[in-house]
């Protein structure tokens, strides 16, 4: 297992190159090559969501996709969209409603929730539960989330219409 | 003339007692800043898997690790007997469970693993991956052994014994028998009768268990890094078992993914950890994944409870009667052990009503499962449903109406003090106010309307009720007085910093349910000064106040109050001070908003910032006699009772579907009683959060083994465990009873959620499906089960 392949790939808008052996997945890689350790590792068989990543645009589950599949990709972490102040309101509401207890699932949630609203801003509750029914979150009960998903839904939408 | 009552700091001005104050330590784990363990690397790290006995009983002879050894990476391969010259073995008993027995554990087995997942060896790598595929390297000789995979048989004589020096299987049995049991049976109108299961189901906390621990040899300094939930405990356990100075070991807890419970006890893999860094001279990394945890965190519930009630004619309750069988899996779980579950089942049940005839057994077994031990709200789910169970089918057996068969039996309101048939002591509960807001709540006669008008088009919907007890606060009663080194008392060290800022050590440990923000609540209020001065550190065992940690909703009680004197005192300290400089009187003047002001109008005297800067760098000013003191410290050990035990009632919507079995939660209301609430919003989210982990248990999750004592579905894609989609929104309410042990008043709210989800969620399903003359009462409700119940598979 000592061969390596590099890979070169965009990171939080940072490009960067490194020799890896092909089985390193992509949340793997991006915790322990590039210390980039806010995406988490819940359950590494893509059940939980933990590992939600952002790669050209979509999101995807870090634990079922190689580090290898991302050469010459866009990845995006919540380290880069929290600095970049991109998802700044989703946090704020998330703060300000506790949809978040201890924050395991936190990254993951944010990029799941932010993918939803870009795509559809009013979102109802019914919606909101859908899109993240596939991220565990074993503290809230879920509904705090949903609470701040559809109040940054409503203001989102307040905003552009 | 009437006289005031006196007012308490509770009372003060701009206190943050009863705010919804957002969380300060959320922030970096909104941005992905926060620190788990497996966020860390230290200098030097190296990292060990274990291979873990594919077989749950089994001997094993030779080992060979040659192959393993030579593999890329590798640092060391080590065996049980050879890390037992590291860390001696522990016994899981505590002496106020009389008779109480289990057989010595080692961190990695000697000669034979009891369940499947136990670690038989371990291999050290650079990396994780490296040791794992070294892990497939390395060849064991096992020799199958007969398998105890049935509690309901594990006690006959025909089953063999895992562990022979102990004689049996038996690892603790209590009895109870109060009042004239039989009689009441013999003279009762209604003699209803049910048997309970409750499937084994596990925590699964998203950050699974995680360890690194660093031995310094040079000083013989061990520090251990560790996602868990009493630190102190493990200080102690730590030192105890890899003989160390405890007073050079050090346990720190930074970011905690979850608990529940699952962190607060001692896992071998961990306890290997410790004792490889302390052979290998060197920090070791353990993080467990998923199968890891599924197969060794610690399981919980896994009941059959045999009960009976007797009521009389009038629909009082008389007596209750049950059996409670429980495997807890090879080893009674150090140091708490794996018999109070059992324990609290047979404390608990009916322990909302006036019962006076109780008796009760309870035998706890042993078998070659996984372990099981105290998982939130430990046993209360299990006589929570068995005694809301009990009460459906009374109702059900006499044909009256769930709510009103309560009324006639829940402890009046002013009936307090009041002990319970079990023994159990109530300071104040509140059970029928809590009744009557839920039923305003929930609009109990438009939703029976509703459910009349749905069954009458073939929709299936059910109304289910719980009302509960919940043991909070626990003094030593819990654990001290059976000889285990877990603190009830909590400390807390307040310091002014020059800036006004206040710096405050706690004992009580955050794993997200908002430990640290209520804390830095109290300690606002206490000393008069903005949220955004206050500053909590917890969780280093070299830097806090001695304490239990954060376990049995005793946080914000326990914690809470020594956060309230120490602010108290320091503001004392503080007023002394601002006297002197002020050349005023003490008692005119008081603390707000950062501010030393007249205590008469609040006119601004001095900034806390300004007395610092006098104290720290101008101490000359003072005069000659005055040596200030701006750091303080103080403990509180709840005395009068030794639990505070609180109260509420839940209630489920639910809808089945006949045909597939299917249970939809409409709507779920809660009203609860912890008293004094500190943050209703972080409150309210406590009681969330536990109500959907009693979903869980009632409706998807459980960990099957088959009579191999081979797990079955362990992965989180076939151990279901309640998502977003299927979570119905929960209102929850309150009534407010402090407890008067305390100046703050807070008893705990941690579990209450969860002991009560279970029983009403079954009472609404059997509500639902009451037309056809069926109910449930094996958990979980699976679509299987329902159907079974109904006839139709």
């Amino acid at each position: 297992m000592s061969d390596t392949l590099t890979v070169n790939l965009t990171v939080n808008g940072e490009k960067v190159s490194r020799a890896i052996e092909p089985r390193r997945n992509l949340v793997d890689f991006l915790r322990e090559d590039l210390q980039l350790t806010g995406s988490h590792v819940g359950c590494e068989h893509g059940v939980c969501g933990a590992c939600t990543l952002r790669v050209n645009g979509e999101i995807v589950r870090g634990c079922l996709m190689l580090a290898v599949q991302a050469e010459g990709a866009v990845v995006e972490t919540i380290e880069g969209v929290s600095d970049s102040g991109e998802i700044a309101d989703l946090q704020e509401a998330f703060h300000e409603r506790n949809a978040l207890q201890c924050g395991f699932c936190t990254p993951g949630m944010l990029l799941a929730a932010a993918d939803l609203l870009n795509a559809n801003p009013g979102a109802g509750r019914d919606q909101i539960r859908e899109h993240i029914s596939g991220n565990y979150c074993r503290c809230t009960g879920y509904q705090a989330i949903v609470d701040a998903i559809e109040a940054v839904g409503r203001k989102r939408s307040g905003q552009s219409s | 003339m009437t006289e005031k009552s006196p007012l308490t700091v509770l009372d003060r001005p701009n206190s943050f007692i009863g705010k919804s104050v957002s969380r300060a330590g959320a922030k970096r784990l909104l941005e992905g800043r926060g620190t788990f363990v497996d966020d860390m690397t230290l200098p030097r790290m190296v990292h060990v898997a274990f291979c873990r006995s594919p077989f749950a009983h089994a001997k094993f002879g030779a080992i060979n690790s040659e192959a393993a050894k030579a593999a890329s990476g590798i640092i060391s391969v080590v065996t049980g007997r050879e890390l037992a010259e590291y860390c001696t073995p522990w016994v899981g008993v505590l002496t106020h469970l009389q008779g109480l027995k289990s057989a010595p554990q080692h961190a990695i087995a000697l000669d034979k693993a009891c369940w499947q997942g136990e670690a038989v060896v371990a291999v050290i790598a650079e990396t994780r991956s490296q040791a794992e595929d070294a892990v497939e390297l390395v060849e064991i000789d096992y020799q199958e052994l007969p398998v105890v995979a049935d509690m309901e048989t594990a006690l006959d004589d025909a089953t063999p014994v895992i562990h022979s020096d102990l004689g049996d299987n038996l690892c603790f049995q209590r009895e109870v028998d109060i009042g004239e049991v039989d009689k009441a049976f013999a003279d009762a109108h209604c003699v209803v009768e049910e048997t309970f299961n409750f499937g084994r189901h596990t925590g699964v906390c998203l950050e699974t268990r995680a360890i690194i621990a660093d031995y310094n040899p040079s000083e013989e300094h061990l520090t251990v890094y560790l996602s868990a939930q009493a630190p102190h405990m493990m200080k102690n356990l730590y030192a105890k078992h890899f003989g160390l100075n405890e007073d050079k070991v050090r346990v720190v807890c930074k970011d905690v993914g979850g608990s529940f419970g699952i962190k607060v006890h001692t896992y071998p893999d961990e306890m290997a950890t410790g004792a490889l860094s302390i052979m290998l001279k060197r920090p070791v990394k353990f993080i467990a994944d998923r199968l890891e945890s599924f197969v060794t965190d610690i399981h919980a519930r896994d009941h059959r409870v045999k009960a009976r009630m007797a009521v009389s004619k009038e629909g009082k309750f008389l007596a209750i009667d049950m059996d409670d069988l429980t495997g807890i899996g090879p080893y009674s779980v150090y140091p708490r052990t794996s018999g109070i579950e059992a324990n609290q089942v047979i404390n608990l049940t009916g322990g909302p009503y006036t019962i006076e005839n109780y008796r009760a057994n309870a035998r706890v077994v042993f078998t070659n499962k996984n372990g099981m031990c105290q998982y939130r709200a430990v046993g209360h789910p299990i006589a929570c449903a068995v005694g809301e169970g009990l009460v459906d089918a009374a109702a059900r057996a006499m044909d009256m109406d769930p709510v009103e068969l309560r009324r006639r039996n829940l402890i009046p309101d002013d009936a307090y003090p009041y002990t319970y048939a079990t023994g159990l002591v109530y300071e104040q509960l509140s059970h029928h106010q809590c009744l009557d807001k839920l039923l305003e709540m929930m609009d109990y006669d438009g939703l029976r309307r509703e459910q009349a008008e749905y069954r009458d088009k073939g929709i299936h919907r059910g109304i289910g009720f719980a009302s509960m007890i919940e043991v909070t606060n626990p003094s030593p009663a819990f654990y001290g007085v059976g000889g285990a080194f877990i603190s009830s008392q909590e400390g807390c060290t307040m310091r002014l910093d020059h800036t006004g800022g206040i710096t405050c050590t706690v004992g009580v440990t955050e794993q997200g349910q908002g430990s640290d923000a209520v804390m830095a609540q109290v300690a606002a209020t206490a000393v008069g000064v903005p949220m955004e001065n206050i500053r909590i550190v917890s969780g280093d065992t070299d830097v806090v106040p001695y304490g239990g940690g954060t376990w049995a909703s005793r946080a914000a009680g326990i914690g809470g109050e020594a956060a309230l004197r120490a602010g108290k005192a320091l503001r004392e300290n503080l007023l002394e001070i601002a006297a002197i400089i002020l050349q005023a009187d003490a008692a005119a003047l008081d603390i707000q908003d950062g501010a030393v002001v007249d205590a008469d109008g609040g006119t601004e005297r001095m900034p806390l910032s300004e007395l610092g800067r006098i104290v720290y760098f101008r101490g000359d000013t003072l005069p000659k006699d005055v040596q200030p003191e701006l750091v303080v410290t103080r403990h509180y050990v709840p005395k009068a009772f030794p639990f505070a035990f609180t109260n509420g009632v839940e209630a489920f919507y639910v809808e089945v579907d006949v045909d597939t079995g299917f249970v939809k939660l409409l709507k779920c209301w809660v009203v609860d009683d912890c008293g004094t609430i500190i943050n209703p919003m972080l409150v309210d989210e406590q009681v969330r959060g536990g109500v959907v982990q009693g979903i869980g248990g009632a409706l998807y999750e459980e960990c099957l083994y088959d009579e191999r004592g081979q797990y079955l579905n362990a992965t989180m894609a076939d151990y279901l465990t309640p998502m977003a989609m299927e979570m119905p929104d929960i209102e929850v309410g309150h009534v407010e009873t402090p407890t008067k042990d305390s100046e703050l008043g807070a008893k705990g709210v941690g579990e209450a959620g969860t002991t009560g989800a279970p029983a009403a969620i079954m009472n609404a399903i059997n509500d639902a499906i009451q037309p056809f003359g069926k109910h449930v009462s094996d958990m979980p409700f699976t679509p299987e089960r329902i159907l079974k119940a109904l006839g139709k598979v």
